[in-house]
């Protein structure tokens, strides 16, 4: 391994760290009160002292982010396949879904609230509402850019469009997909955690509004470092998935596998 | 007997018939087993000849008939290449000479039994354009004259009766283009194809083709037809002979006229 290629795969670490040493150093250094602005070590303390909740809060955050999130696969997909297929479908729906997309989710909590109560269910669908947007944009972008010259070559040989979509459209959204699933994983996080601190009594966002409640402000940190970790956690699972499957549209890295 | 590619007082308009048409009264006659080049302006409607001979697009006023047969659905005996190669990225290039026989039938349902027998004619077909051995690289592996010769075994791998060619060595720099000229000049001779070239190269055209259309500026019709008596088989070196540089001049005097 070249010197140049470890200086990269230490990078990352060496930027966290140096977050955290800037960040201690600066509270201690401006005397900065802990229940203004905790310092990392406290943070750390609080995590290893409240390890059991903050641990269940979590997983049951993580939980229903991934469901709200794969609900949000499933329904994009679909709905970028029927967008990308027909232009005046593309044209009805896209105002629709835009303003759709427009309208703050938290706004919409309270809705959910009324309709399923609080708790486990508007915290997956407001994950839902927030993340599939993404995934629908960037399929239906995968499906409209084909090339013209490509769909003429096969209509000449008498492609349907149905042809047309297996062996072009689809493969070649892949990309698109996979890559819009980072952005909408992150996004579901937002989601679940928003619907969590108005409405619930489980889950990170519950937790924090809990820990400020009492004014515990390392706790409250600790939840965002918990969330911050999820949230690195799956990207970085969105983004093997992505290398894995459609390893053709990233050619430097497949060249030299 | 008819052509094998006839139009007949064809005019097309996208837009509908208030635009402007793209070509109008629109004549032109290739015989089975000619290879024919259309040159003109650009916009002159060269796109529009290639999309109403293959049934891509039907004519407002006017005929297209093929091999006989008045088009009125995709033409499914022709091949079509274009500038760009447009193959597909996830495909090796053998897998990519497969796709026209994964639609077309009679391959497309026999695909599944006789791949191997499909996949050692694509094999057959690499080689004989100078390709031999690179079928399981990736298109973006490939060169770009690599990859066009790629697209034209993509255009013949189904045994088209006609083969479309719509500037498909516009984008390759010089010598690769006059080495595809070469590709496609044997190919043609070897399978008695018909071919149809749209071009804006006069010599590419005056070497390749047995007769050269000129369309004029939009609405496109042809404005002259000039028979290439050059004799067969043409080597490069013709292109540099008194003969031949008075054929693309003449041509030359016609496209300059048929912009104003």
């Amino acid at each position: 391994m070249k010197r140049g290629d470890i200086a990269v795969r230490m990078a990352p670490w060496l930027y966290t760290a140096a977050l955290f040493i800037v960040w201690e150093g600066a509270v201690r250094l401006f005397n900065i009160p802990v229940f203004f602005l905790p310092p990392p070590t406290a943070i750390a303390n609080a995590i290893v002292e409240y390890w059991t909740p903050i641990y269940r809060h979590s997983f049951y955050t993580l939980s229903t982010t991934l469901i709200g999130f794969g609900l949000a696969v499933g329904f994009g997909l679909l709905l970028g396949l029927v967008v990308g297929w027909s232009r005046s479908i593309y044209a009805g729906l896209y105002p629709l879904m835009i303003g759709f997309n427009a309208i703050p989710k938290v706004a919409v909590v309270p809705i959910l609230v009324l309709w399923f109560g609080i708790g486990f269910v508007p915290a997956v669908l407001t994950a839902f509402l927030i993340s599939f947007f993404p995934i629908v944009v960037n399929v239906a972008t995968g499906l409209a850019t084909i090339e013209p010259e490509l769909e003429d070559v096969l209509k000449a040989l008498g492609a349907s469009k149905l042809d047309i979509m297996r062996k072009v459209g689809i493969p070649r959204t892949l990309p698109y997909f996979f890559g819009s699933l980072k952005v909408a994983i992150t996004l579901a996080f937002v989601g679940s955690v928003i619907s969590e601190s108005i409405a619930s009594n489980y889950g990170i966002g519950n937790l924090m509004l809990q820990a400020q409640a009492q004014f515990q402000v390392p706790l409250i940190f600790a939840g965002l470092v918990a969330l911050a970790v999820e949230g690195i956690v799956m990207y970085w699972l969105m983004a093997i998935l992505e290398t894995r499957m459609t390893g053709w549209a990233q050619r430097s890295g497949f060249a030299q596998a | 007997m008819s052509a094998f590619v006839a139009l007949d007082e064809v005019s097309h308009a996208y837009g509908g018939s208030t635009d402007t048409p793209a070509v109008e009264g629109l004549s032109i006659a290739i015989e089975e087993g000619e290879f024919a080049a259309v040159v003109g302006p650009s916009g002159c409607g060269k796109s529009t000849l290639m999309k109403l001979a293959t049934g891509l697009q039907f004519p407002f006023k006017g005929s297209v008939q093929v091999a006989g047969e008045v088009v009125s659905k995709p033409v499914k005996i022709a091949g079509m290449a274009f500038q760009a190669p447009t193959l597909l990225p996830w495909r090796t290039t053998l897998e990519n000479l497969l796709l026209p026989l994964e639609i077309v039938e009679p391959y497309r349902s026999e695909m599944r039994r006789r791949r191997v027998e499909y996949s050692a004619r694509a094999a057959n077909l690499l080689t004989s354009v100078g390709l031999g051995g690179q079928g399981e690289k990736y298109p973006w592996e490939l060169s770009g004259g690599m990859q066009q010769r790629t697209s034209l075994c993509r255009a013949l791998i189904h045994e088209p009766k006609l083969l479309m060619l719509d500037e498909p060595f516009g984008a390759l720099d010089a010598f690769t283009r006059e080495e595809l000229w070469c590709v496609i000049r044997d190919l043609q001779a070897a399978r008695k194809i018909t071919v149809c070239l749209v071009t804006h190269d006069l010599r590419e055209a005056v070497f390749l083709a047995d007769r050269v259309f000129v369309m004029s500026a939009r609405p496109g019709r042809i404005v002259l037809e000039r028979k290439i008596d050059i004799p067969r088989p043409r080597e490069l070196d013709v292109t540099f002979t008194q003969g031949f540089q008075d054929i693309v001049h003449e041509l030359r005097s016609h496209i300059v006229r048929a912009r104003t």
